[in-house]
């Protein structure tokens, strides 16, 4: 199983590409922020960015946090999504260590899938589909 | 959002009140430049000066901002303290996907706070702030502060003024998103008067996107054409520095206060040398995947025993030529370290840069002296010239005062106008020859993206002034079609008008097919009316004597055909501002 890493984002120039193309491509929707990636500078322009993207945890604490079953575990790591069970109670986005998990303005979580559609559009190559390693699927991740 | 109307917020400062308007025009006026201009129609006052507080100040984008790349830009419209005529400025950073994200086409900021203001817009509202505490702070300790202030980091666009807009220099420039600025004619001393040091537009929305694979089909197209071509390899790679070392060798280069067009030294600050030596990193705005902005760093002793800083500061050509080679400073490090403090103070760059070539000049021929000055300008001396800025932007007595509404207006009063390099406003960095001094000195904005008159002189030595001016004209309306999208004009080579109609039907803005050409005649038609009521009278633009006694690769220029083009260009615009048959 494959999951996104935002590998080289010392590489990145803020131009949002990655957090469009998902809005658009996987959610049909045309926002910044309505993506399962988003692109914060690191404290004004002059520190660089950072990619707000699900880190694919196991066990994943945003799951264990969701009480409808909405959010469930990949198998290797990250969550999938079944948005019809969720009831909005924004306890993912608070699990999630990294503020990976965007909540609309009615509380609908956004989060990656790992499908990789973003990659394309990223012109620094910032971006990336890697194996899960054995070590992740073990669930001994250490996200330092 | 795909609508057939404008959604415009519209701030008035002095009572505080913001209100939603809706206006018709889409499909005469399109958006952005188009857009501002007839929200200047509604909203601007013809009879009363720039500084009148019911001046509006226009932020335009257009109908695919947000839809495709490049369509990232912002225009900004307004009375200019310049010349107290209509103008714009164009600017990108993320103000453009802000305000698209915030569900506007357009924000109108009126009146004039009773004290220093902070605005944030949103698509929940508005909120202002006194922000009486950041009087004086420079341009960016005042985005540092407003980050805190708002909240939305990554999804928000801060604009904001230094001293110069606070001081009402003519020149003080809008900083967006610290690396961007509306930069030219005025835009930060409109804010300034408005007591308005900074706005925070927050992108807290979106839309849901065109069923059908037309729209994903189409972006990518243009996302491939974007990223692979050539055209745009020149805007990421060197940038648009890398003009440095051709206009050089066409004898093209404003040097030395315009004394010569070439100079050996120029290889020094070539694009090329700033590449190698001091570009730290590149950025975008968003929604550009080819991020042009060049961000170099400059690493300063300030102490004994090894005790370094270093800041980071954006380039690129114009910046280099006016604060580099028009003041011979001709070390990468000096020449940032000048752009540095301008960009702290809020100045236009190209307008302080010319200032100051303008003074040395004047202090070298004993025009002005040292009592004026206050200091020994002298060619290549940055440290020096690094204080001539603060002076610009905080003056100390008369001279400074004159120098900061300009140098034409400066050197009407001390002398000097012979040498002043002015054309409308400092000039751009292109010493091409005739139909680029007066494309720029008559243009509209008085820039040299008014259309590319640079790009003919570079390529024709014939002269032929109908020839000349047609291709000025139809290449303006060109990129007037292109600023009501507001899209990057360095893509202008890609979005053809049958491609910006096609990328139009593909998001639902339809029919617009074969009326593109129209609309953008019917702009530019409107904006030149719009100044011509403000007073401007093209045929006085005077190009002052100093633009006669240059040498190109052509030879030396030609006063006759200078003339000539002036005068019919003149009629020209005089024609194109008359009222539309039918409508007064
Ligand atoms: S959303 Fe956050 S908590 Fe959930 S798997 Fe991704 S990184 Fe981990
Ligand atoms: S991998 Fe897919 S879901 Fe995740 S950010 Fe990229 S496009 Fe969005
Ligand atoms: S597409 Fe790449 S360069 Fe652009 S914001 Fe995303 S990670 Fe950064």
């Amino acid at each position: 199983m494959k999951a996104l890493r935002a590998a080289r984002m010392e590489r990145c120039i803020g131009c949002h590409s990655c957090s469009l193309a998902c809005s658009r491509q996987v959610h049909h929707f045309l926002s910044w922020n309505r993506a399962g990636i988003r692109i914060a500078s690191a404290g004004g322009l002059s520190t660089g960015f950072e990619a707000k993207v699900c880190l694919a945890c196991h066990p994943a604490p945003c799951a264990e946090a969701c009480p409808s079953g909405a959010l469930v575990q990949r198998r290797d790591g990250g969550v999938m999504q079944k948005k019809s069970l969720c009831v909005r109670c924004g306890l993912c986005a608070e699990a999630c260590p990294v503020d990976a998990i965007y909540l609309d303005s009615e509380n609908n979580p956004y989060v990656c899938i790992h499908c990789g559609q973003c990659v394309a559009f990223c012109p620094h190559n910032c971006l990336e589909m890697a194996d899960l390693s054995p070590r992740e699927k073990d669930g001994e991740a250490d996200h330092d | 959002m795909i609508r057939d109307f404008f959604r415009v917020m519209v701030v008035d400062l002095s009572s505080g009140a913001t209100r939603i308007a809706e206006h018709t025009g889409r499909a005469e006026f399109l958006g952005g430049s188009g857009l501002a201009a007839l929200l200047f129609e509604t909203y601007g006052h013809m009879d009363r000066s720039w500084d009148d507080p019911d001046q509006p100040l226009i932020f335009a984008i257009g109908p695919l901002t947000g839809y495709y790349p490049l369509m990232s830009k912002t225009c900004c419209a307004f009375r200019s303290p310049y010349h107290d005529e209509y103008t714009e400025s164009y600017a990108g950073g993320k103000s453009a996907l802000s305000l698209r994200f915030a569900d506007l086409d357009a924000l109108v900021v009126t009146g004039r706070a009773p004290r220093l203001t902070a605005l944030c817009v949103g698509s929940g509202g508005t909120d202002l702030r006194d922000v009486e505490f950041l009087r004086g702070f420079d341009a960016l300790q005042t985005g540092r502060v407003l980050r805190k202030m708002f909240p939305g980091a990554g999804r928000r666009s801060i604009l904001r003024i230094g001293p110069a807009g606070e001081n009402l220099s003519a020149y003080a420039c809008i900083n967006v998103d610290t690396f961007r600025h509306f930069g030219r004619m005025g835009g930060g001393t409109v804010m300034g008067a408005k007591n308005l040091k900074g706005i925070c537009i927050l992108g807290d929305q979106g839309f849901p996107l065109p069923e059908g694979k037309a729209y994903p089909k189409l972006y990518r197209r243009i996302f491939e054409q974007l990223t692979t071509t050539e055209m745009m390899a020149k805007y990421h790679g060197v940038g648009t520095a890398i003009n440095i070392n051709p206009l050089n060798g066409l004898k093209s280069l404003p040097w030395r206060n315009l004394q010569a067009t070439a100079a050996p030294a120029a290889e020094a600050i070539s694009g090329e040398r700033f590449a190698d030596d001091v570009l730290l990193r590149n950025a975008a705005c968003a929604g550009c995947p080819v991020g042009c902005i060049h961000i170099g760093f400059v690493r300063e002793r300030f102490q004994a025993n090894n005790q370094y800083l270093y800041r980071q500061v954006g380039y690129d050509y114009e910046p280099i030529y006016s604060c580099g080679g028009m003041l011979e400073v001709t070390d990468p490090s000096q020449v940032l370290r000048i752009l540095d403090v301008i960009e702290k103070e809020g100045l236009d760059c190209m307008s302080a840069g010319v200032a100051l070539a303008w003074a040395t000049e004047a202090l070298e021929k004993g025009v002005v002296s040292k009592g004026e000055t206050l200091l020994d300008f002298a060619w290549g001396d940055a440290e020096t010239y690094m204080r001539g800025v603060e002076l610009i932007s905080r003056p100390p007595n008369e001279f400074y005062r004159q120098l900061a509404q300009g140098t034409l207006k400066c050197a009407a009063r001390f002398g000097g106008e012979d040498f002043a390099c002015v054309l409308g406003q400092e000039m751009a960095g292109y010493a091409t020859g005739e139909v680029f001094f007066v494309s720029e000195g008559l243009g509209f904005r008085h820039s040299h993206l008014d259309a590319g008159g640079y790009a003919w002189d570079q390529k024709h030595d014939e002269k032929d002034v109908d020839k000349a001016l047609e291709f000025l004209i139809e290449d303006s309306r060109k990129r007037i079609v292109v600023n009501c999208m507001v899209g990057c004009l360095f893509s202008r080579g890609v979005y053809t008008e049958d491609l910006l109609a096609e990328a139009l039907d593909a998001v639902g803005h339809t029919g617009f097919g074969s009326s593109l050409s129209a609309i953008g005649e019917r702009v530019q038609r409107l904006r030149w009316r719009l100044r011509v009521r403000m007073g401007y009278d093209p045929r006085q633009v005077k190009i002052p004597k100093r633009y006669t006694e240059l040498t190109t690769w052509k030879g030396p220029i030609d006063t006759d055909y200078l003339e000539a083009l002036r005068t019919e260009y003149a009629a020209r615009i005089l024609s194109m501002a008359a009222p539309a048959p039918g409508s007064e």
